[in-house]
């Protein structure tokens, strides 16, 4: 493990803006560098040996923390040194392997570690209030993909919110399908055999053209179906969109549902229909709850892939972060491209956390004591 | 699978008539392109847009297979069981980064064109293979591995000739998986410059051309359908081998 960490020192630790690329210590003062070059040296030092799961989380933790405090004392001084009003700074790739690097020791010693579903649950708190502390603070105002922001803060939140509705809104609708649809194809094979192979197939049509399809054919509903263009319904814009994120969903809930219900043990099934429950009573009280670990994964899939795919709504005037960063590559503007990807990244990665500490409370009996 | 028998020859026939004579359909693209507006894609040939789609995926995965494959092979031998849990949270973790994230990071660093896409389709498509072909390099019978060890081979020959077939059913699926995110990827790709068939849809988005739209989302969307299909035949087929030899 430590050989894998070496290598990365030499070439992270040198610099830490693009354009005119900076070294790490010479981003301000030495007064205020040294501290954090420090931290982060000291925080690699400790990640070195293995084995020592708390020192090496302590030390990828200090590593942050020096990171984050170069970028904060960095930023203010460097725009200050340069002359023009329209100076930007931001973090360039030394930050970037700094940061992976660190991230990766942290979520070593955290794999190691092994916590339980609800020290997870805190973690994720802790590092989300960590995340939202520095964001509110301030502190990286500086920086270019916050000049970025600042620049477009309502249609920010707009987007945000856009985005959430998609994969949320498009995830319970598949959910009110999917699971009625998943307990018949659970009860009856024929059934199964017909519903499963067309999800999977609907599944493989790649996004863009997914989305592109839905155009026409919502295009064609609207147009022809009195009342349809009254609630929203439209070529493009959200309507096909959500269609689409839908249609892409169906397969992990009901395949889940199936594979999930299909899950409960033999012995408990026939214990039920010995004890003469109805088969809505078995379905109910045992193989729905024991089924459940299953459904959510299938639920996790779903909301993991709809974050991501939201974002090619942005190109069909569905709205979302997509938005940002089709309009960031079409001005080849990387802070913008940023401002769209890198809270798609955060809120995909927190919904899959949350949604795996979920599955682990999920599940009955862990399986040694069974 | 008396209704694939038929349907899938008609698709590669249908597949191939979009691609290679376009202007057939014409009568049925027509209403849906603009006052004036062409309705078949001209700007540049289907058929080297198609190639270089496929060539972006097939080289990408290819990649991804040797380097995931080779990584399974070192963290499940003795040497590198250290690294094991890691490049399994790593695995997973990486999956929950949207491809299209993944392609919109991959521009600041390399620029726009066929480098940032090929990139993000290796490094996405790396993922299901090297969790596949650890969870079947781990969970091979061990009456098999036993048999192995008693007839008195050695550790390379083992690995190619006991471990690595019998494995292999479990990989393919893994690189199909692979191949289906990297066709879709590859079709986000063309927002990066690169040449793929996305670039009709995009087209057709920018313009308000439905028939574009319609006709790449068509060739794309078959071309995924079919591909997928003939994986998971190929699937079928060795699974039946490896279950009777």
């Amino acid at each position: 493990m430590a050989a894998l960490l070496i290598p990365f020192m030499s070439i992270a630790a040198n610099r830490i803006v693009a354009g005119d690329s900076v070294l790490a210590w010479r981003v301000a003062s030495p007064v205020e560098t040294l501290p954090g070059v420090a931290a982060i040296v000291l925080g690699l030092a400790l990640g070195v040996p293995a084995g020592r799961h708390y020192l090496r989380l302590g030390g990828a933790l200090l590593g942050l923390g020096g990171l984050f405090w170069l970028l904060m004392q960095g930023a203010p001084a460097l725009l200050e040194g340069a002359d023009s009003a329209y100076a930007r700074v931001s973090p360039a790739m030394g930050f970037c392997c700094l940061l992976l690097v660190l991230t990766l020791m942290m979520t070593d010693a955290l794999t190691q570690m092994a916590p339980g579903p609800l020290a997870r649950a805190g973690l994720l708190a802790a590092v989300l209030c960590a995340l939202a502390a520095i964001l509110w603070s301030g502190a990286l105002a500086p920086l270019s993909i916050f000049q970025e922001y600042a620049s477009r803060q309502a249609q920010f939140a707009d987007a945000v919110l856009r985005h959430l509705a998609l994969a949320f809104g498009s995830l319970a609708t598949a959910a009110v399908i999917g699971f009625p649809l998943g307990i018949l194809c659970y009860r009856r094979a024929q059934l199964r055999g017909s519903v499963l192979p067309v999800l999977s197939l609907l599944q493989t049509i790649p996004s863009l053209a997914m989305f592109g399809l839905m155009i026409p054919l919502l295009g064609w509903v609207g147009d022809n179906l009195p009342g349809a263009q009254a609630i929203g319904i439209a070529g493009i814009g959200f309507a096909p969109a959500f269609l689409a994120l839908v249609l892409y969903s169906l397969l992990p809930v009901v395949g889940n549902t199936v594979a999930g219900l299909a899950s409960a043990p033999a012995a408990a099934r026939d214990a039920a229909r010995g004890m003469g429950m109805t088969s809505t009573q078995r379905l109910l009280r045992i193989e729905l709850p024991l089924g459940l670990p299953v459904i959510l994964t299938g639920l996790r899939i779903v909301l993991v892939q709809n974050i991501g795919l939201a974002v090619i709504a942005g190109l069909i005037g569905g709205g979302g972060l997509g938005t940002f960063v089709f309009q960031g590559l079409n001005q080849t503007a990387t802070d913008l491209i940023l401002l769209g990807a890198l809270p798609t990244v955060a809120l995909a990665l927190t919904s899959a956390i949350v949604m795996d500490i979920l599955v682990e409370l999920a599940k009955p009996i862990p399986k040694d004591t069974a | 699978m008396k209704i694939g028998l038929i349907l899938r020859p008609l698709l590669v026939l249908l597949l191939l008539a979009l691609v290679l004579r376009p202007e057939w359909f014409l009568p049925l693209f027509a209403p849906l392109a603009p006052q004036g507006a062409p309705a078949i894609y001209a700007r540049s040939s289907l058929l080297s847009l198609s190639l270089s789609h496929l060539g972006l995926v097939a080289a990408a995965t290819l990649a991804a297979t040797l380097v995931a494959v080779s990584l399974a092979i070192f963290v499940t031998r003795p040497a590198g069981a250290a690294f094991r849990p890691l490049s399994r949270t790593i695995a997973n973790m990486g999956q929950t980064f949207p491809p299209v994230a993944v392609l919109a990071l991959a521009v600041p660093m390399l620029g726009f064109g066929a480098g940032p896409t090929l990139v993000a389709l290796f490094l996405y498509g790396l993922l299901p293979i090297f969790e596949n072909s650890v969870t079947a390099l781990t969970s091979l019978p061990p009456a098999a591995m036993e048999a192995a060890r008693g007839i008195g081979l050695n550790r390379w020959q083992r690995l190619l000739r006991v471990e690595l077939p019998l494995a292999f059913p479990v990989m393919l699926t893994g690189i199909r998986l692979s191949v289906v995110i990297a066709l879709g990827t590859a079709t986000i790709g063309s927002t990066v410059a690169a040449r793929t068939l996305g670039e009709v849809i995009i087209a057709g988005l920018l313009t308000n051309n439905t028939a574009f739209v319609l006709q790449g989302g068509l060739i794309v969307g078959l071309f995924a359908v079919l591909i997928y299909d003939a994986l998971i035949q190929i699937e079928a087929f060795l699974a039946k081998r490896t279950g009777a030899g």
